[in-house]
């Protein structure tokens, strides 16, 4: 397997960022029905589904690259974006071996690991091609690494990633690296519980889901890594939707016209998954953003199609609380000229194996 | 690092007092194990004369160990079940299937004091528990309850650890708990394993010292989510009856009959699997169903539940 790398492309400024025709193909597209709502739509997280990024735990792709410069431009900006509690040393180490393995094992054109042990103290020795880093370690001692085990490894990852303390029957926000988040601030929820930092979300409490999803994270199993969609749309290909740069994006949304609306608007599916870590007990959520264009997913025939159905029954509430509604009739009607009416198969796959061109 | 079951070979067997033995564990295929931490614990399935029996144990190998797991098993007298099994009838070179480690009794790293009491071979998740303390420098001690010959017992994985204490049944040398506790700096962790009667007294002493429940951790192993007493079940729409085994779900047997049910989370939590149910009361098990759906009686989740008493009839 051979990644094509695009490591010119933009998450800002002039906006360079494009999808390969293989890119949309892959892209893990949210809606298997014509309507939307919350639910717990949790599922093992195996090396199997119906979109190619579920085919490995941790997923490169050909924005690799861009991307880990992104997260280096939007942290040179704000170092806090990156916050480690003190007591989460040993979710650190957990992460950092959790990825190198994953992600030596899986490409291991792209990344290797090489070990003289496994345990603490043990020398390790990462190479990191695309990134072109090569850095020899002390596995157990952070003083070996040019920062903390968490920033070290997550600025060679796509997505952000969150660690969850496990005490008192709860869940704790106690560690971040969040770089390219739908507007929701790590600075606002470090140490944040569960119930906590969900509060803002709309019409899932009063249906338990919350409670529910809590009970059966406490239960996760290592081993056994679990995995659901989450969706927004965000205007131009930007990453770095955060509170703190809101001046900086937030106006955008006054951009869109039912004209340039193919363009602009982008569907932003993370992929999340949550993990138990071996050594801490905590749970490592990895939250990887895919983007694509209204452009992009109308050459599929049955996402344009599904889109404009999810768009328009989306319940008013759920509108407002993911930042749509000053432009979603512009999208609507743009996407309106892509759906003829007629039934679609359930299901999230594209049903086609090459794009119409563009 | 994914999988549900591990084949573990026994490379290592020897009898480290009266009743206590020692069992080493390395995968059968000669590669390396998932780590494990403090408070973890490994099911072993262990075949025994009637049925197979999924005991959980303590490690106490080192934290994040991938070469080697060890237990230390004692011989419960009345047992005809695990501690039976690894005392008299397994051998060296035999092959186990386990679980993935589970840990249901990890420390709280947020402690500015950790302090555990054991009792006998309570002492088991601590060794690990040590071990994590020692390298990453919290303020720590352990007070051990135990027959006074059996101190040097576990001497092994003590290591010469400091912060160990011996308590004995003899005038001048118990354990004092009132005192223990009452002694404690504010933002310390209680954590306890020892026998039933042992674990009550200091949980009661606690209580009565005023430590928050938050602060004390009590041991027990209740992994066992789907397991239970054997029962029966017939799929009305399939016409299938199938038998459930204490080992396996309900899910797990429907789908041993090549009977389609719906699920996803495989955990109770989904409410994807929520099957009518026709006949017969259900154990309930799940997060998922109300306590006014459970009083109601038409549902199961048939991932984690099972039936209270006889058979169930599922629409199914």
């Amino acid at each position: 397997m051979t990644i094509a790398f695009k490591p010119e492309e933009t998450f800002r400024g002039d906006y360079t960022y494009r999808n390969s025709d293989a890119a949309v193909l892959r892209f893990p597209f949210p809606f298997p029905e014509d309507r939307y709502m919350y639910s717990v739509n949790i599922e093992p997280h195996v090396r199997s589904g119906p979109s190619d990024v579920f085919m490995r735990p941790f997923d490169v792709d050909e924005h690799y690259i861009a991307e880990c410069r992104d997260k280096a431009i939007t942290l040179e900006r704000d170092p806090g974006r990156c916050q480690v509690l003190p007591h989460m040393m040993l979710a650190q180490w957990d992460t950092l071996e959790l990825l190198m393995e994953s992600l030596s094992a899986d490409y291991p054109a792209l990344f290797s690991l090489v070990k003289e042990g496994d345990d603490f103290g043990s020398r390790w020795t990462w190479t990191n091609r695309p990134l072109g880093l090569e850095q020899s370690f002390i596995f157990g001692d952070p003083a070996t690494l040019p920062c903390e085990p968490f920033e070290y490894i997550t600025r060679q990852a796509q997505g952000d990633f969150a660690i969850c303390d496990q005490r008192d029957n709860n869940l704790y926000m106690d560690a971040g690296m969040v770089t390219s988040q739908a507007d929701w601030s790590l600075e606002f929820d470090v140490g944040m519980s569960f119930m906590e930092w969900h509060g803002p979300v709309p019409l899932a409490h009063q249906t338990g889901v919350f409670e529910r999803a809590l009970k059966y994270l406490l239960m996760l199993r290592l081993g056994q890594p679990v995995r659901r969609l989450n969706w927004t749309m965000t205007i131009n290909p930007r990453l770095d939707t955060s509170p703190e740069n809101f001046p900086e994006w937030g106006t955008d949304r006054a951009s869109v016209t039912p004209d340039n609306a193919g363009q602009k608007v982008h569907l932003r599916v993370e992929l999340q998954t949550l993990w138990r870590l071996p050594r801490s007990n905590a749970i490592l959520f990895p939250i990887r953003c895919y983007l694509a264009s209204l452009d992009d997913l109308a050459r599929v025939p049955k996402w344009g199609a599904r889109l404009h159905r999810v768009l328009s029954s989306l319940p008013r509430e759920l509108v407002e609380y993911k930042g749509l509604t000053r432009y979603l009739p512009a999208a609507l009607e743009w996407l309106a000229q892509h759906d003829d009416g007629a039934e679609l198969p359930v299901g999230t796959e594209s049903g086609v194996t090459t794009l119409a061109p563009r | 690092m994914t999988g549900e079951t591990l084949k573990l070979k026994v490379a290592a067997l020897a009898d480290i007092a009266p009743g206590l033995r020692h069992v080493r564990l390395v995968a059968a295929d000669g590669g390396k194990l998932p780590p494990a931490a403090a408070g973890a614990h490994v099911q072993l399935a262990l075949a025994g004369a009637a049925r197979t029996y999924r005991n959980a144990y303590s490690l106490v190998s080192r934290p994040g160990a991938r070469d080697a797991w060890e237990i230390i098993v004692r011989r419960v007298p009345t047992s005809r079940g695990g501690s039976a099994y690894i005392h008299e009838c397994l051998q060296v070179g035999e092959v186990l299937e386990a679980g993935w480690p589970g840990n249901l009794f990890a420390p709280v790293r947020t402690a500015r004091r950790q302090l555990m009491i054991a009792g006998g071979i309570g002492i088991t998740p601590f060794l690990s528990y040590l071990a994590e303390f020692a390298f990453s420098g919290v303020e720590h001690a352990l007070h051990v309850c135990c027959r006074e010959s059996e101190q040097q017992v576990f001497d092994p994985w003590l290591a010469g650890r400091p912060g160990v204490s011996w308590y004995w049944d003899a005038d001048g040398h118990r354990l004092d708990i009132p005192a223990l506790l009452a002694a404690q700096p504010a933002g310390t962790h209680l954590y306890l394993c020892g026998p039933a009667a042992m674990n009550e007294e200091v949980l009661a002493a606690a209580a009565a010292a005023g430590w928050p429940d938050t602060h004390v951790h009590c041991e027990h192993f209740g992994s066992a989510l789907s397991g239970g007493e054997a029962f029966r079940a017939f799929l009305a729409r399939s016409g299938v009856e199938v038998e459930v085994g204490e080992d396996e779900s309900l899910l797990d047997a429907i789908e041993r009959a090549g009977v389609n049910a719906p699920c996803l989370c495989r955990g109770g939590a989904c409410g994807v699997c929520a099957t009518p149910l026709l006949e017969g009361e259900a154990e309930h098990r799940d997060h998922f169903l109300s306590a006014e759906e459970r009083a109601a009686g038409l549902l199961i989740m048939p991932c984690v539940s099972r039936a209270r008493a006889g058979r169930l009839v599922l629409d199914l």
